[in-house]
């Protein structure tokens, strides 16, 4: 215990906290670009999702398929998947952009649904209502749907970005130097585990913590406003 | 480019990685259940109990939720050793998946019990049910109706989850994955395998769970994760 | 020539035999109304005419031209000529009444916006709603929204209307105001289908009624035949029963 507390000023030291700050910024970028790309591509493979036409049934099907995968295996296998693709096809060694990547691929999966539910959710006779008016699909998504949905999709799309800040911990296993590579490095210099991964943990819930917060304030307020 | 793929020479590991996902939902049952144990608890002082036990299982259940599985197992594998606790990979995987999935389940439970509505209790009063024949044929079969989706869905989510037990080297199927990989350099064969494997499990467990879920629960089961 | 006529008409939900070898008939001005069990098809017939249901076989001709509901024109063009109101969650939740009636008439049927707010407002009028413009649909009760949706319908300028049970859903001290507002339109000359279980609502307002069951139709025939007299037996049990509450 009191190694512990000697350790201490040794632990904090500027390049540390710069480090740490860096880190945590790679964790952050991780998972806003993530989400954000998840957001725009998962509402482009709800919106097609539903389509009715023959002509888009190949497409139907490649959506399905494609978010099944994704949202059937582990961050960890997807992410070791995709570096080895990319190492093996030699496209790029750039750690950050193959973590990105996959990472973008996942949330677009996981969002997709939760962007569809929230489609799904609005009563069928909104729908009809619109199309017997001669409302073109897009017109009813654009006009009346989505309007309407992005209540329901708000929260779980918060939801998903904060337990994304989580799991973005698994790029540090190809070598990402976000926040959970940063412990290890710092544990392998010689700190004392404890120290190491504790501060991480530290951190981590700092990020995640307030968001949590402001979700469930928001959750509030959205139902109330429902009724 | 150079690299042709090739299934033949992984193929031959299938069943020493079908045999790897035996472990993995061994830990993920073992943890879950262990997590519901401990949630229950957790879900019962929350919601019966005195005002220094709830605030205790609060920090509990903030903490383990807003850290990552991930460290949390780091910590207990690496940083207990220091205070002369010694736990052997898989039992840190397991401890750590237990630990977390109390949290969780802590909520989801309690959100069960939250739901009991006043009018049912108050329906099967009149009825002069006892206490016991209330929570028997009342409250237990509304809980579990409305549990069973969301617990069902983070088991699908812990078994998933148990990949990380590879990187403290548990041979689970990740593992074993990571092992072929280092013999034979056919990565993307390996990993595209294993990542077949788990699809396959998630189906047949959702398929199950929502199976058990529809015709002893009456649960409506659709596994948003 | 009728206004519309449907032969041997067949339509499935799914697999399904919704409607089983429909033939019907409805002249210009014509107030025809629905009635039969739950199931019987009714719903689904208007449906179908308004293109929600595509027919699998079978004939449907608008003002004596042919209607193919696989063809995106076809479909348009008939949805410029029949508009429809149903059950409940008419209107789009998310624009306030004034909105909700203006919206297709604007942005679909391109119509001027000044000249079409100004319809609305004299519809909404006549509904009884003109205080009511910048409410949202949230903030009214059933029947009023009911009767909004029925301003929104008419705002479409349409031949004929179709009214898919609308006041099945209400409180009853709600019904009658909605009924009201048929009544008055049904003293304008507008060809009307009306699926009702309001039956002496549809004694009174109908020329012609309709008995469907499990997907066909029954009998058609005057509203004090269908009531005092049916042909069918089946009809006869129907009524029997719906009259006997």
């Amino acid at each position: 215990m009191e190694r512990l507390l000697e350790e201490i000023p040794n632990f904090f030291t500027i390049w540390n906290i710069i480090f740490l700050g860096k880190a945590m910024g790679v964790t952050l970028l991780l998972t806003v670009i993530g989400c954000f790309v998840g957001f725009s591509f998962g509402g482009l493979l709800a919106i097609f999702r539903k389509t009715k036409g023959i002509i888009l049934l190949p497409l139907r099907f490649f959506i399905i398929i494609y978010t099944e995968i994704f949202r059937r295996i582990p961050f960890l296998v997807s992410l070791l998947l995709m570096f080895y693709i990319f190492q093996i096809f030699k496209i790029t060694d750039n750690l950050f952009v193959i973590a990105t990547l996959t990472v973008c691929l996942i949330a677009t999966a996981y969002i997709g649904e939760i962007i569809r539910s929230g489609i799904e959710s609005i009563n069928q006779t909104q729908w009809d209502a619109a199309e017997a008016m001669n409302f073109s699909y897009y017109q009813v998504l654009r006009e009346v749907i989505f309007p309407q949905a992005w209540k329901v999709i708000l929260p779980p799309a918060f939801s998903f970005f904060i337990m994304f800040i989580k799991d973005t911990a698994l790029a540090s296993q190809i070598g990402v130097m976000e926040l959970t590579f940063a412990a290890k490095i710092l544990n392998n210099k010689g700190f004392s585990p404890m120290l190491s991964f504790g501060t991480i943990l530290v951190l981590y819930f700092i990020l995640s913590f307030p968001l949590d917060r402001f979700g469930k304030y928001m959750e509030k307020k959205l139902a109330s406003n429902r009724n | 480019m150079g690299y042709t793929i090739v299934y033949t020479q992984v193929l031959e590991f299938f069943p020493y990685l079908v045999r790897g996902a035996l472990i993995s939902l061994q830990i993920a049952i073992l943890a879950f259940f262990g997590g519901m144990f401990f949630g229950l608890i957790f879900a019962t002082i929350r919601t019966f109990g005195n005002r220094l036990m709830n605030n205790l299982v609060i920090c509990y259940v903030t903490f383990f939720t807003n850290t990552p599985q991930l460290v949390q197992i780091y910590f207990l594998f690496f940083a207990l050793p220091e205070v002369g606790i010694l736990l052997s990979p898989f039992m840190a995987v397991l401890i750590g998946m237990t630990l977390n999935a109390a949290a969780y389940l802590c909520e989801i439970q309690r959100a069960g019990f939250l739901s009991i509505r006043q009018n049912e209790l108050d329906a099967a009063k009149t009825l002069n049910f006892t206490l016991i024949q209330q929570v028997k044929y009342v409250i237990l079969p509304h809980i579990m109706k409305v549990l069973f989706p969301p617990l069902s869905n983070h088991y699908i989510i812990m078994t998933l989850g148990t990949s990380m037990a590879a990187i403290f080297g548990v041979e689970e199927l990740t593992g074993r994955a990571l092992n072929i990989n280092s013999e034979t350099f056919r990565s993307i064969e390996v990993f595209s395998l294993t990542a077949l494997i788990y699809i396959v499990i998630t189906f047949i467990a959702t398929f199950l769970l929502a199976l058990i879920g529809r015709y002893f629960f009456k649960a409506k089961m659709r596994i948003i994760q | 020539m009728p206004q519309i006529e449907i032969k041997s008409l067949n339509a499935y939900y799914d697999k399904l035999h919704v409607l089983k070898d429909i033939n019907l008939n409805v002249e210009k001005g014509e107030i025809l109304s629905l009635i039969g069990p739950s199931g019987s098809g009714k719903s689904s017939l208007l449906k179908m005419l308004v293109g929600l249901l595509t027919p699998k076989s079978g004939e449907v001709h608008l003002n004596n031209k042919s209607i193919n509901y696989t063809n995106k024109s076809d479909l348009r063009s008939v949805r410029e000529q029949i508009a429809i109101v149903f059950q409940q969650y008419n209107l789009f939740q998310n624009m306030n009444v004034l909105k909700n009636v203006c919206i297709a008439p604007t942005k679909i049927q391109k119509r001027d916006q000044k000249q079409v707010e100004e319809q609305a407002i004299n519809l909404l009028e006549k509904v009884g709603l003109k205080d009511k413009l910048k409410s949202y649909p949230d903030e009214l009760s059933g029947g009023q929204q009911q009767r909004v949706a029925i301003a929104r319908a008419l705002c479409l300028n349409p031949e004929i209307l179709l009214l898919d049970e609308v006041t099945s859903a209400l409180d009853p001290e709600l019904v009658q105001e909605v009924l009201d507002t048929i009544r008055i339109l049904a003293s304008e000359g507008m060809t009307m289908l009306i699926v009702s279980h309001e039956m002496s609502f549809v004694k009174e307002v109908s020329n012609k009624v309709v008995f469907m069951d499990n997907g066909s139709v029954i009998e058609v025939n005057d509203p004090k035949v269908i009531f005092d007299k049916p042909k069918e037996k089946r009809t006869l049990d129907f009524v029997s029963k719906i009259l006997k509450d």
